[in-house]
């Protein structure tokens, strides 16, 4: 089970235009951020949107072409919608024994395989509850089991976690992964929370403005971003140059020195616990020494993320008890330092 | 939630608001007054009113379930899809809102009357005529009141969420299924007041039904009807009808209070 997808999707003022493949078995997550053409794909692929031009196929069978578009009744597909649309006036087993009540499977064996269903992603007391009863949690996971009960050979995730607090996202994120792998078709899964989509896919895809900026590993994106917004979504600084040596001139100005020898245009990328800020010009080793201005400080975990904006735009991660003695405030004018060791410098 | 401001009502708005009151608020009351209360138990049991008001239940009730079979499809095509001239559909089904009911049974006559393009020929198949039976009666009550329902179900229909019936595409649902087990249970509520706003139209139906159907006791003369006939010859029968009408109205606007409150309460 496979899909393969070309296709153009112009919705007013965006088109998107994307070529991609999931083998058997993987996740392929796309990453973007909103307005970036993500649900457009999901709607596509569900077949809830034909393409303007484009191809879908799965497993060999042709679900969208020139002239042809399956609907999406008759495509084996499972979806779970960002906020989940349980039909309210069903309960929980209802919900889930749907789509094989509307299959042809026979009502008791379709409450029974429902049932087994809801046992499976661990609500199994729950079938007589009415999705207004339950938790977003709850909720998830019977979205989940309803969309897998078909045993689709596609299965879409639209912002899967986005709707749950944060203490429920990371039991749901790892019974996520669990049923993921089980499964045995194609995913997509479409995000604009980094974590939970290099939390979940064997692969991702970075889009933006309907376009594929970058594919890779969860780890190879993570580690090497190619757009500032893959790089701010894993908490990097992403600063294009050119690399001669241990040096590398910035395409804003300035340089940076780096442990790697390089030649020609690279990213170099920095990681906010990396830099440190002072009130005066330091002494000592970092090679790299640049005043800035704090523009912006939010609480970040344990620490505060200060953004620095100077011919070295640059994000800091400091401890608060460091943020607070050194009194600063928006529009401080400060000196950052990274060690030449501490930057990441790859081929654009 | 919106709250009364400070500083009362000024003069200019509070007078007319008061005689406004008074207006829609006297009659009714006068009705109440007036009424014959101590014999009203042996005028409502007079043959006539019963009949009367028997007749008025049947046919709105038939008239009712008439236009949710034809009044709900109609809402759906207008809510869910973009054929071409929908706008052109919703004028000509609302236009009978605000015929005038006269014109309404005049036009039924043209149409289904023994000499009418469709009642010809039903006279020349089968022997039968429309006019003045209780059929008539029925499709005259369906014809006002269908809009009242129409709209009700469509603003249902535009409410709901509609992407609870991509959920459901993507279950392996074709439209019909998606229909009947997902879009009508969610616009039930929606439909049930439609149903009784047009139920409520169809009993109080007069001006279609004296035109299509006569004033036949038993057959088409409903309470309306009888009314207006009983204020000529007995003014206190026309006023203890009046009453039985009057009663059914509060009950029904109660009953819609009701869920309207409780759909304010949930929401």
């Amino acid at each position: 089970m496979s899909l393969a997808v070309t296709l153009t999707v112009r919705r007013g003022q965006l088109t998107a235009d994307l070529d991609l493949a999931v083998a058997d078995g993987e996740v392929l997550a796309v990453l973007g951020p909103n307005g970036a053409g993500k649900s457009t794909l999901l709607r596509v692929l569900a077949g809830l949107l034909p393409p303007d031009t484009g191809r879908v196929t799965v497993d060999g069978d042709v679900w969208d072409d020139d002239g042809v578009h399956v609907p999406p009744h008759r495509r084996r597909v499972g979806m779970v919608f960002q906020d989940y649309l349980l039909f309210p006036h069903l309960t929980a087993l209802e919900n889930v024994a749907f789509g094989l009540r509307t299959r042809g499977v026979r009502h008791p064996e379709a409450r029974r395989r429902a049932a087994d269903w809801l046992a499976r992603v661990g609500l199994a007391d729950l079938g007589g509850s009415k999705p207004a009863q339950l938790s977003g949690g709850q909720a998830q996971r019977a979205a989940l089991a309803r969309a897998l009960a078909t045993e689709p050979a596609l299965l879409l995730l639209d912002e899967p976690l986005a709707a749950l607090d944060a203490r429920t996202r990371l039991t749901v994120r790892a019974e996520l992964r669990r049923h993921l792998a089980a499964f045995g078709g194609s995913t997509v899964l479409v995000s604009h929370d980094p974590i939970d989509a290099m939390a979940l896919a064997d692969r991702v895809v970075v889009v933006e403005d309907g376009r594929v900026v970058q594919e890779g590993t969860p780890a190879e994106v993570a580690r090497r971003p190619r757009t500032d917004y893959v790089a701010r979504l894993v908490g990097l600084s992403l600063l294009p140059g050119t690399a001669e040596g241990t040096t590398v001139r910035l395409d804003g100005g300035s340089a940076v020195a780096v442990a790697e020898e390089a030649q020609g245009p690279v990213f170099v990328a920095v990681r906010p616990e990396s830099v440190a800020l002072y009130l005066t010009r330091p002494d000592g080793s970092p090679r790299n020494v640049w005043p800035a201005r704090l523009v912006g400080a939010t609480p970040h975990g344990t620490a505060v993320r200060c953004e620095l904006d100077g011919e070295v735009p640059l994000v800091a991660d400091i401890t608060a008890p460091a943020f607070a003695a050194l009194g600063l405030a928006p529009g401080a004018e400060v000196w950052a330092t990274v060690k030449a060791s501490e930057v990441a410098v790859y081929e654009r | 939630m919106s709250r009364p401001r400070q500083g009362g009502v000024p003069l200019p708005l509070l007078v007319p608001a008061a005689i406004g009151t008074l207006f829609l608020v006297l009659p009714l009351l006068g009705l109440v007054i007036r009424a014959p209360w101590s014999d009203l138990g042996a005028r409502l049991t007079e043959p006539g009113v019963g009949s009367a008001l028997r007749l008025s239940l049947v046919t709105a009730t038939l008239a009712t379930a008439i236009a949710m079979v034809l009044g709900v499809p109609i809402a759906w095509v207008l809510a869910r899809t973009d054929v071409r001239g929908r706008s052109v559909l919703r004028a000509l089904v609302t236009v009978p809102l605000v015929l005038p009911p006269v014109v309404g049974g005049v036009a039924l006559f043209l149409v289904l009357g023994r000499q009418g393009i469709l009642g010809r020929l039903l006279y020349e198949w089968t022997g039968f005529t429309i006019p003045f039976t209780t059929l008539a009666v029925v499709l005259a009550e369906t014809f006002v009141a269908m809009p009242f329902l129409v709209i009700s179900v469509e603003g249902a229909l535009r409410a709901a969420d509609a992407r609870f019936e991509d959920a459901a595409a993507t279950l392996g649902a074709d439209r019909w299924t998606t229909f009947r087990r997902v879009t009508l249970p969610l616009v039930s509520p929606g439909v049930a007041a439609g149903a009784v706003l047009c139920w409520a139209r169809a009993l109080g139906e007069f001006g279609a039904t004296i035109t299509f159907a006569g004033n036949f006791p038993g057959t088409t003369q409903t309470m309306p009807l009888s009314v207006y006939l009983a204020l000529q010859s007995d003014p206190e029968a026309a006023i203890v009808l009046s009453l039985v009408l009057l009663v059914v109205s509060v009950a029904t606007l109660l009953l819609l209070r009701e869920r309207w409150l409780g759909r304010a309460a949930a929401a």
